[in-house]
């Protein structure tokens, strides 16, 4: 269980080995093609979808403007309730209040509920050189973790394996784990869900302690909120005696009626259903139902960075639902790997930049690249991010990050190739709109459509179209992100 | 200074700046649609579990049917109808319910838009863990418990109790997409909507 996204290759060289993939491109084209077609098929039932994406952002946006407040309030309604809240300021902090509580009742293992801010602090890493194995349970963190492995997609982490491979993954490292898989196990998709189950249910039966993060923090009741498909996440919410919730400082809403809005929007532009199959609301500890020792971790690690950003803060909305993604043409061709991050594709281009800086690692700064400002993203976003804009904002930040450099490394060569390009915030913008201008003449002679409805460039001229050769690329100027590619060589 | 401090003072550094003049938000979603009960069989049924409508003094008849023969069925206390084989929740162990067929239980709301059914967790609702660890849940719902959208159920629902918000049976779509029932919670859910 070692795999992680610590010294990743830069955006552009992990995204050139990841399109030589061709099974990964399959699949996520498959993928993302089919989310898209559903969801747009629940959007369009709902008449007031508009309404309610502007809800749901003025909601965040009050919210974030007075975080203190809500924060404050949080904290004493989960302390009523009969939670215990933690705080901490980075991963480490986080991980080593989750070991603490685990050592305190003495297990070596505990269960888990996907969640993007445990993959955010590399929870079971940390977990692991205590001594203590986090079990993951949702079917898809299973086959990645038993493969060793990493997630490519925020909903479908294992899009990137197909059944024959599930299958050997699970007949060649169950049995390492726990219960083995049957030996007659076959590749249908329902024997491998059932010899998860059964595999799954040994550990949820036994385990004393339960790990999940949470999608929404009512301040108001202290209420937390896990929307998922499985039941695993009901399993490590209930079963435990003890349960642990690592929270982003974010994810509050002021009050339980605020939910209505949520629990509209996320479903729909997630899995593109009207309502998953099953969301836990709890609020600390309820006697005689579900674990009687609850903890709340408060998480910082970088949310109060990017809350300074004025541009970049909205990003603090997000949901998390990957709507963004699946309708991203960058995403579709690279995969979640070449973002180097648990949050990949558009919005990972923008929050890791926010939550870690620029200027620190050339992965990072590579992301805001990493994008070709179509635009598609923010019309997909059900709280309304304008991902396109807090791009060339982060651009315009890396670029003014590295202008001091002297003695250039080799990813700060390459950004001084973009800085000179694009010497200034203004030129930037510039630049990009006018390189929106040639997408669109370019475009109108394209025949094609993609699934989502875009159109498809079948060849670009001159100098871009190498990049063209092999792949059809999406009508939306890809501009930025080509030419960053072209003139750095993918040596970014 | 404690973690606790340090980041409050963050968030108020972060916001010194920031024009905090609240952003004014339209509640106009929150319309008064009248619940429709036909739908909600319609939209339970879309994710394919089983729904039956009856009157209210047939449900312990539709409770039996649903239920297969010498099928052992946990009941939660305070649940109205008398169920064939039934085992009272005296604490049961999840060992102990792991080894029952099935789970009958009541609900608070209905949600004729999503067909979903909101448990409260009270009684004829029963503690969390019953209607998660056996495979069928028998589900019944009175006509006159379905709101029409998912703001009508949060005004009716209290936050200060658990809640389970169930829209079909368990499912995952991990394996290339496909849809398979039951990974985790019940692989059978059965709706009985009453009068
Ligand atoms: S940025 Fe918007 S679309 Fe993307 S994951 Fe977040 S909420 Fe969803």
């Amino acid at each position: 269980m070692s795999a992680t996204f610590v010294g990743m290759p830069a955006f552009p060289v992990a995204a050139r080995t990841a399109l030589a993939d061709t099974q990964l491109r399959a699949n996520l084209a498959h993928a993302t093609g089919t989310i898209r077609a559903k969801r747009a098929k629940v959007v369009a039932e709902v008449d007031n979808w508009e309404e309610l994406r502007l809800a749901a952002a003025g909601i965040k946006d009050n919210t974030l403007l007075h975080l203190e407040e809500h924060l404050v309030r949080l904290e004493e309604s989960l302390t009523r309730q009969g939670a215990v809240v933690h705080w901490a300021r980075d991963a480490a902090e986080a991980c080593t209040i989750v070991a603490d509580v685990a050592k305190s009742h003495g297990v070596d293992e505990v269960v888990k509920v996907k969640s993007m801010a445990t993959g955010e602090i590399e929870l079971n890493e940390a977990l692991a050189k205590e001594g203590i194995a986090a079990w993951e349970t949702d079917l898809a963190e299973l086959i990645v973790q038993l493969g060793d492995d990493l997630p490519s997609h925020i909903l479908v982490p294992a899009i990137h394996r197909n059944r024959a491979e599930i299958r050997e993954i699970f007949l060649s490292h169950m049995a390492a784990a726990g219960r083995p898989a049957p030996d007659d196990l076959t590749d249908e998709p329902a024997r491998l869900a059932d010899a998860a189950r059964l595999h799954l249910r040994e550990k949820f039966l036994r385990a004393k302690v339960g790990v999940s993060g949470a999608n929404f923090a009512v301040a108001d009741s202290g209420t937390l909120v896990v929307v998922e498909s499985e039941g695993n996440g009901r399993m490590c919410l209930t079963l435990p005696e003890v349960l642990v919730t690592v929270v982003g400082i974010e994810k509050i809403v002021p009050t339980w009626a605020d939910l209505d809005v949520f629990l509209q929007l996320l479903p729909r532009s997630s899995t593109g259903e009207r309502m998953n199959p099953y969301t836990s609301t709890w609020s600390g500890v309820t006697p005689g139902d579900g674990p009687q020792e609850v903890h709340v971790v408060l998480l910082d690690n970088g949310r109060t960075r990017a809350l300074a950003d004025d541009v970049g803060r909205q990003a603090l909305r997000c949901i998390r639902c990957s709507a963004c993604l699946n309708v991203c043409p960058v995403y579709e061709r690279t995969g979640g790997h070449a973002y180097g991050s648990v949050y990949p594709g558009p919005i990972g281009a923008i929050l890791n930049p926010l939550l870690k800086g620029v200027g620190v690692d050339a992965q990072t700064d590579s992301l805001p690249y990493a994008s070709s400002l179509c635009g598609a993203c923010f019309e997909a976003c059900p709280v309304r991010i304008d991902i396109p804009s807090v791009l060339v904002d982060l651009r315009a930040q890396v670029v003014d990050s590295h202008r001091g450099d002297r003695f250039p490394k080799a990813e700060a060569l390459a950004m001084k190739a973009t800085a000179l390009a694009f010497g200034s915030g203004g030129r930037l913008g510039a630049a990009e709109k006018a390189s929106g201008l040639v997408g669109r003449l370019l475009g109108g002679g394209g025949r094609r459509r993609l699934p989502g409805g875009r159109k498809l460039l079948g060849r670009l001229p001159g100098p871009g179209a190498a990049w063209t050769d092999a792949r059809d690329l999406p009508t939306p100027p890809a501009e930025s992100f080509r030419a960053w590619w072209k003139r750095t060589g993918g040596r970014g | 200074m404690s973690a606790r401090d340090d980041i409050l003072a963050g968030v108020r550094r972060a916001l010194r700046e920031a024009d905090t003049s609240p952003v004014h938000v339209s509640r106009g979603y929150r319309d008064t649609r009248p619940a429709d009960v036909h739908l909600f069989v319609e939209r339970v049924e879309d994710y394919r579990a089983v729904v039956v409508r009856c009157a209210l003094d047939e449900v312990e008849a539709r409770i039996s049917d649903a239920l297969p023969r010498d099928a052992r069925a946990v009941v939660p206390d305070g649940l109205p109808w008398r169920v064939p084989g039934s085992v009272a929740d005296d604490g049961l162990s999840a060992l102990d319910l792991d080894d029952v067929d099935a789970v009958v239980t009541g609900a608070t709301v209905g949600i004729a838009e999503t067909g979903t059914i909101v448990l409260s967790h009270g009684p004829g609702e029963g503690r969390r863990a019953l209607t998660l660890v056996p495979d069928l849940h028998v589900c019944v719902v009175r006509a006159d418990q379905v709101v029409a959208d998912v703001p009508d159920a949060f005004a009716v629902l209290d936050p200060d109790r658990p809640t389970t918000w169930v829209s079909g049976p368990s499912a995952t779509s991990d394996i290339e997409l496909d849809r398979v029932e039951g990974v985790h919670g019940p692989r059978r859910l059965h709706v009985i909507v009453a009068g």
